[in-house]
């Protein structure tokens, strides 16, 4: 038996999320397909479940050309996914969501099966225990054992070891080995490398949307991560490092909770001057790393210190933050640092310091004015927030808050931009702003990394796994840090 | 602009259709029976002074959610907040030793707004402090406010004698705001309604204050990055909005009961917040819907007396308009997301 993906193509309006993606499945081995954020991994799944309906191409299961427009269509094939996060019921018994799928057989004959089943792969579940009480671990098999019990024929799983225990790891992997050998297709969804090596008999590459590479055990890691993250970029052009002066931000023995993992055992320091790149997968820990930073988030453990001052453990602490002159600016530009509905001059109202009772609107215009000739924002004063295009929405959160700053935390800054408006934030950035201001910024870009910062920091589950001069270490290395692999490749 | 209107013309439109059909239900002659509204509100000076003295309580209870709408907050403990006003007024008032009427009026006038924006502070702070809705908080303080009313009507400030639910002893003649002759309006109370009218736009088209809750309206995450703490300002806001609504408990006893009743708030906090909704929380239109609810309101009274139907058919209106409200905001709603 087999899965054939042939010429697969999805597009979203103009994106093109696939194009032209084909890559055999067979069954009795484990197929890993691994890339970075975005590059089409789950797009290409949500098509063969069904959640999501191809532009273009064919998918053949044993020869045949299947229809997989809902997931019940997919479901009938024997097409099952076992998600990253539990896609169960927690206020039911194991037992409960184990029949799930399953009215028509008896109450005892689901026992005896679910019984059978965590025998046979060595896990050790209560039928009677509710949900809630148990590990993600835990939850994961009971999932993959009603998917097994459901028929099953073509699994796919979807960061299987995030969030759970090494010994779950230990229960897990074999289990995988042996539906395989049993003659199921098993799909592996993941950016560990190392795990998809030791798990994997095949494994396809996928960036921006297409196959750049496929491989057979045993793998060649250098291969694989140039597939994933592209080649060595050019460095002739990097810039010398600004000069750097005293601390400006300590980190010390921070734990905090936020995006998937929180951010565990954080230690780091920022000089004045310093251009700091925070590299890692998305949720790895660097927009938590920001927000502690900006005071938005406050840590559980350890304590923040801006510029001398520690920052208070309360909702205070990103006032303060900002009476330092610490700026932030996250990715989410209207969600998160726009009023979409309010005009640009009175942007420059609400920033402003000074507290007098009533508006000054001409004082506002006057501001937005010049904001938008220095800047150039296509747009007027009176135009809403929600008017300006992505680049000029980055240009305005910059024009209200970097000019200022002697810090600036920037969370993804050419998100969204085109390669023209990117290249402008980043020239306004080294060259306007006073060579003593500090940047810290996010990019899922190694390349945007490796150009403009002189160190990098690297995320990955939440811990900073790699913090070095950039001009100390190469895009393999980073990129390697950034999938978990503990040994630098060569 | 264009859909604003018309979706208020189909909101009248929708209390027209659902008050006839109540009517036809009810057997009463629909066109007879909207005459007798028109008549009831709009007859003479005195009916149409009665309108405005509904209209005056209607108009400052909405001028106060203005400002909690602006930040998204639902004011619904607005009710207790009237309730609370007239209770603080009416403490003033019974102020021993004052001879001068100005100076305890003025004091009641105070004491409403400052009880009002007390039991504002006290949903606030559930809210931002205890992380209960303020729904929940709103409607909670609704009840200790009406039980704290009930407790003192029947207990402390009881009539001698007797207690009973129509309320405390009148109060004395020169502590009633004057009314000119042949109206049933205190000129005091047009003039309160007006200028909080006018200083509700000012603050919030005009002022720093207005600018900060709309931001923070449209978007508290961000407003953390212009330094602006949202709490304080739903804090502020809604002491304002309690103030308010003080300020109507306030005329409710010096202007139209003269004494403190069960129901002195008579719903009209209630019935704000829908106007409000109605109105798309435009100032401009404030004045023009409390007129039109505070008209269908007193020309339904008389529907009993003269076509001998039953008192509750008012009610009926009310709900009717209730519906209506919640429909149109509904379809602005589903717009505004697709």
């Amino acid at each position: 038996m087999d899965v054939k993906f042939q010429h697969i193509s999805k597009f979203f309006g103009s994106v093109k999320a696939l194009t032209g993606v084909s890559l055999t499945a067979h069954s009795g081995s484990i197929h890993g397909l691994i890339g970075e954020n975005g590059a089409g991994k789950s797009t290409l799944m949500k098509i063969l479940t069904g959640y999501q309906t191809k532009t273009s191409g064919v998918i053949l299961i044993d020869g045949q050309d299947v229809q997989l427009n809902t997931p019940k269509q997919a479901s009938i094939h024997g097409i099952g996914m076992l998600y990253q996060e539990p896609m169960d019921f927690t206020p039911l018994t194991v037992l409960e969501n184990f029949s799930l799928g399953n009215l028509n057989q008896s109450r005892r004959d689901l026992r005896l099966a679910l019984t059978n089943l965590s025998d046979r792969f060595g896990f050790n579940l209560d039928p009677d225990r509710t949900v809630e009480l148990l590990t993600v671990g835990e939850r994961q098999q009971i999932e993959l054992l009603r998917l097994i019990h459901n028929k099953t024929r073509i699994l796919i799983l979807d960061e299987p070891t995030t969030g759970i225990s090494p010994a779950q790891k230990e229960a897990l992997f074999p289990a995988l080995r042996q539906l395989a050998a049993d003659g199921m297709i098993i799909l592996l969804v993941s950016h560990k490398l190392e795990e998809v090596a030791a798990l994997c008999n095949e494994v396809t590459v996928l960036r921006h949307g297409s196959v750049t590479h496929h491989a057979k055990s045993p793998f060649h890691f250098p291969e694989l991560l140039t597939a994933m993250f592209g080649s060595v970029p050019n460095r002739k052009d990097k810039e010398a490092a600004r000069d750097q002066g005293e601390q400006i931000l300590v980190l010390h023995d921070i734990k905090a909770a936020g995006e998937r993992q929180g951010l565990d055992q954080c230690n780091i320091t920022v000089a004045e001057g310093e251009v700091i790149g925070l590299a890692g997968l998305d949720g790895a820990g660097q927009s938590t790393f920001l927000r502690l930073a900006a005071g938005l988030t406050v840590p559980e453990k350890g304590n923040v210190q801006l510029f001398g001052n520690k920052l208070p453990r309360n909702a205070k602490a990103s006032r303060i933050a900002q009476e330092l002159k610490t700026s932030f600016i996250p990715a989410d530009r209207l969600e998160e640092a726009l009023f979409a509905n309010i005009s640009l001059s009175d942007h420059f109202n609400l920033q402003s310091k000074e507290s007098s009772f009533w508006q000054s609107k001409e004082r506002a215009k006057n501001l937005a004015e010049k904001a938008i000739s220095t800047f150039f924002i296509k747009g007027q004063p009176n135009d809403t927030a929600e008017d300006l295009s992505g680049g000029n929405q980055q240009r305005l959160l910059l024009a209200l808050l970097a000019p200022k700053s002697r810090l600036l935390l920037l969370e993804n800054p050419t998100r969204g931009l085109d390669i023209r408006s990117g290249q402008w934030v980043w020239q306004y950035l080294k060259q306007e702003l006073s060579p003593k201001t500090a940047i810290l910024f996010s990019s899922p870009e190694l390349d945007e990394i490796l150009h403009y910062s002189d160190r990098v920091l690297v995320f990955h589950d939440g811990e900073i796994v790699m913090n070095t001069a950039v001009n100390d270490t190469s895009h393999d290395a980073i990129a390697a840090a950034m999938t978990g692999m503990t040994e630098v490749v060569q | 602009m264009k859909r604003l209107t018309l979706d208020i013309l189909l909101g009248n439109l929708l209390v027209f259709g659902f008050t006839a059909l109540a009517l036809l239900i009810s057997g009463a002659p629909v066109l007879t029976a909207f005459k007798h509204i028109w008549l009831g509100s709009f007859a003479n000076t005195a009916k149409f002074s009665q309108v405005l003295s509904v209209w005056v309580p209607l108009t400052l209870c909405s001028c106060g959610l203005l400002y909690t709408f602006r930040v998204n907050l639902w004011n619904i403990g607005i009710e207790g907040q009237v309730t609370m006003g007239a209770i603080g007024a009416m403490a003033a008032l019974r102020i021993p030793g004052i001879e001068s009427p100005a100076l305890i009026l003025t004091l009641a006038f105070l004491g409403s707004m400052f009880s009002g924006g007390v039991w504002g502070l006290l949903a606030g702070l559930l809210k931002t402090r205890g992380g209960v809705h303020e729904i929940f908080g709103g409607l909670g303080l609704n009840f200790v406010a009406q039980g704290f009313i009930l407790w003192l009507i029947f207990g402390p400030w009881k009539r001698p004698g007797i207690a009973s639910m129509s309320g405390t002893e009148l109060l004395p003649r020169k502590l009633w705001l004057a009314t000119p002759p042949g109206w049933r309006v205190a000129t005091a109370g047009l003039v309160i309604a007006v200028a909080v009218l006018v200083l509700t736009w000012l603050l919030i088209e005009k002022s720093n204050l207005g600018l900060r809750l709309k931001a923070i309206g449209q978007n508290p995450k961000a407003a953390l990055l212009y330094a602006i703490a949202p709490e304080r300002y739903y804090l502020q806001s809604i002491i304002i909005a309690g103030a308010c609504a003080g300020l109507a408990g306030f005329l409710q006893v010096t202007a139209v009961y003269h004494r403190l009743i069960p129901p002195i708030s008579s719903g009209y906090g209630y019935l704000a917040l829908l106007l409000v909704m109605l109105s798309g929380y435009r100032i401009i239109l404030i004045p023009f819907l409390a007129l039109f609810f505070a008209s269908l309101n007193v020309g339904a009274i008389q529907l009993p007396i003269v076509l001998q139907l039953d008192s509750a058919l008012s009610g009926v209106i009310q709900g009717c308009c209730v519906l209506s409200a919640l429909f149109i905001i509904g379809i602005r709603q589903k717009r505004k997301n697709s």
